[in-house]
């Protein structure tokens, strides 16, 4: 099994986000950077089938600023075998340029499997794994809950709203993992160790701006401040009360 | 001239309800850019609920028919969507983000930009733009698209549907596509009259606060009150801790929503919790810690056991909607 993973690194979840005074970026300024939690379900997923394959190789690719050597460490420590980082300090709105970018480094690779993450946290875009199968001519399917391969083909099941479609696909194949697809491991000090030795080399790229131009990074709307109605079951007559004629909800 | 290309989804040969939603943000668009909304539909046959498109705003509706279009077939109808839209020249092409699994394919081949989830839409200058929450909602990012055509996918549950009567044609056009390399082979449905948490408008979500997985049937109860619209849904501490399916999250690094009516039981609102259900028209709290987060972005707070307070809801609700 030969698998690459397209990673990307993102703000923690945690993170409380403040404004550049570009006005159109995040201030990046005291924030943690991780691994994007999608795509640890793509790096633990392609590990097991290296396992349970018996041989093979597990390719980690990111696109990123030269600080994402670090967030690619982190899935060599889990267990990767080497990695190679697309450096930018620039990733483009525009998620086909990162998937142009991402299938030029990928193509012709020999993978049996392409793994992404179904999203970054970050820009939400949900779009670079179906982007690059369709640039690569591979079979594609998205936000993979469960998975089982068998020689030259697979199925996956994907939840959609309301069910769960169960998907017939050939290999090679780019998936897109979702949460309960696994639980990722976590690295042990042998794998922290072990990953500083493994190679990864840096390509620099330029990627251009794309169809897509930030015209503006804003604040979410504000709500007005919660209201309490009161204290205690005797609150529920007057909540129904306020959300039938006040809100006209229901 | 059409402008516009209303791309609609439908399951059992009925259309969505997010595809009123689609037509509307279409209509707009097209209102802006001085031109006519089409609207796109596949199937096997007439799909219902076509005809009541023309309502909110589309010019033209067609039916593309083919065996390939039974159930979702992800290269085939990339490809069909595709072939249509570069045939139309068209200025932009909408989707309903559900799937999110159309549009980024249907981009990649006309080889242009695509903006997902969106919130809002507007033509400004002659140019489409956009808006739409990133990092979970915690900020908005307002963009220009500059591809032709403009893609969008608008995030189910925000466009509010307007009839805007157009004379309205239809069309049926047969096409004999092959499916592609991926089959679905069928669709496991979720417990019969169960309402995904990301299109339902009516969201009771719980947290810690409701101490163990079997007292989610307090949630399900009040949520049955409300008559089969309310879907429950679940903080991220108690699906880590296993007490209910991821599909259920709602979060950061679960689902976002936007319902008319969120109510957060047992749930103190970490950061990334709020940023998942913080543009719910309607946020209501009940939560035993005054000093809770949730509190500071609900519209309307209980404080208390919720043990007491979720029955007694459930009963008031039930008198209110006459369920």
């Amino acid at each position: 099994m030969k698998i690459a993973v397209c990673i990307k690194r993102v703000p923690d979840s945690e993170t409380r986000v403040k404004i550049a005074p570009d006005g159109k970026s995040l201030d990046e300024a005291g924030v943690k950077f991780v691994l994007n939690p999608y795509d640890e379900f793509a790096v633990e997923e392609a590990l097991r089938r290296k396992e349970q394959a018996g041989a093979g190789e597990v390719v980690i690719v990111c696109l990123g600023p030269a600080a994402a050597q670090e967030t690619i460490r982190s899935a060599l420590a889990m267990g990767a075998d080497r990695g190679v980082l697309l450096q930018t300090d620039r990733i483009p709105a525009d998620g086909f340029e990162v998937a142009k970018a991402l299938a030029a480094e990928l193509k012709d690779g020999g993978w049996d499997l392409i793994l992404f993450g179904k999203m970054a946290i970050d820009d939400y875009n949900h779009q670079v794994g179906p982007m690059v199968a369709e640039l690569l001519g591979l079979a594609c399917v998205t936000a993979v809950a469960h998975l089982e391969l068998a020689p030259g083909t697979g199925t996956a099941e994907r939840e959609i709203e309301g069910g769960i479609e169960v998907v017939e696909f050939p290999l090679p194949a780019v998936l897109t993992t979702e949460k309960g697809l696994n639980e990722p491991r976590y690295p042990a000090l042998k794998g922290i160790m072990a990953a500083k030795k493994k190679p990864l080399p840096t390509k620099p790229v330029a990627l251009p701006p794309g169809g897509i131009e930030v015209l503006a990074l804003l604040p979410p709307a504000e709500r007005k401040d919660g209201r309490i109605v009161g204290e205690g079951p005797d609150a529920v007559a007057e909540l129904v009360r306020l959300l039938r004629e006040d809100a006209k909800v229901l | 001239m059409t402008a516009v290309l209303a791309v609609l989804e439908q399951r059992d040969g009925a259309l969505r309800k997010v595809s009123h939603e689609v037509v509307t943000g279409a209509r707009r668009l097209a209102d802006g850019l001085g031109g006519e909304v089409e609207a796109l539909v596949f199937g096997t046959g007439p799909v219902r609920g076509t005809d009541q498109l023309a309502k909110y705003g589309a010019d033209r509706v067609i039916t593309a028919t083919g065996a390939a279009f039974a159930s979702y077939a992800p290269e085939g109808f990339a490809r069909a969507v595709a072939e249509h839209a570069q045939a139309g020249g068209y200025r932009a092409v909408l989707f309903g983000a559900t799937g999110k699994d159309l549009a980024p394919r249907v981009a990649a081949r006309l080889g242009v930009a695509l903006a997902m989830d969106v919130t809002d839409v507007a033509v400004e200058g002659g140019a489409v733009t956009a808006t739409r929450p990133v990092y979970a909602g915690k900020a908005l990012l307002r963009v220009q698209l500059g591809g032709a055509p403009a893609i969008l996918a608008l995030r189910p549950n925000v466009f509010t549907p307007v009839e805007r009567p157009r004379p309205g044609a239809a069309a049926t056009v047969a096409l004999d596509l092959p499916a592609g390399r991926v089959i679905v082979k069928h669709v496991k449905a979720a417990a019969a009259g169960a309402v995904d948490v990301a299109e339902a408008p009516i969201v009771i979500s719980g947290g810690r606060g409701l101490k163990e997985p079997a007292n989610f049937k307090l949630l399900e109860e009040l949520a049955r009150a409300f008559g089969g619209s309310a879907a429950v849904g679940a903080s991220r501490a108690v699906v880590d801790a296993g007490w209910r399916p991821h599909a259920d999250q709602v979060g950061q690094t679960g689902k976002t929503v936007s319902p008319t009516l969120y109510v957060a039981v047992g749930i103190s609102g970490a950061i990334q919790h709020l940023a998942g259900m913080r543009t719910s028209k309607v946020i209501v709290a009940i939560n035993k810690d005054k000093d809770a987060p949730i509190f500071k972005i609900c519209d309307y707070g209980i404080v208390g056991d919720l043990f007491e307070i979720v029955p007694r809801l459930t009963e008031e609700i039930k008198k209110a909607v006459g369920h």
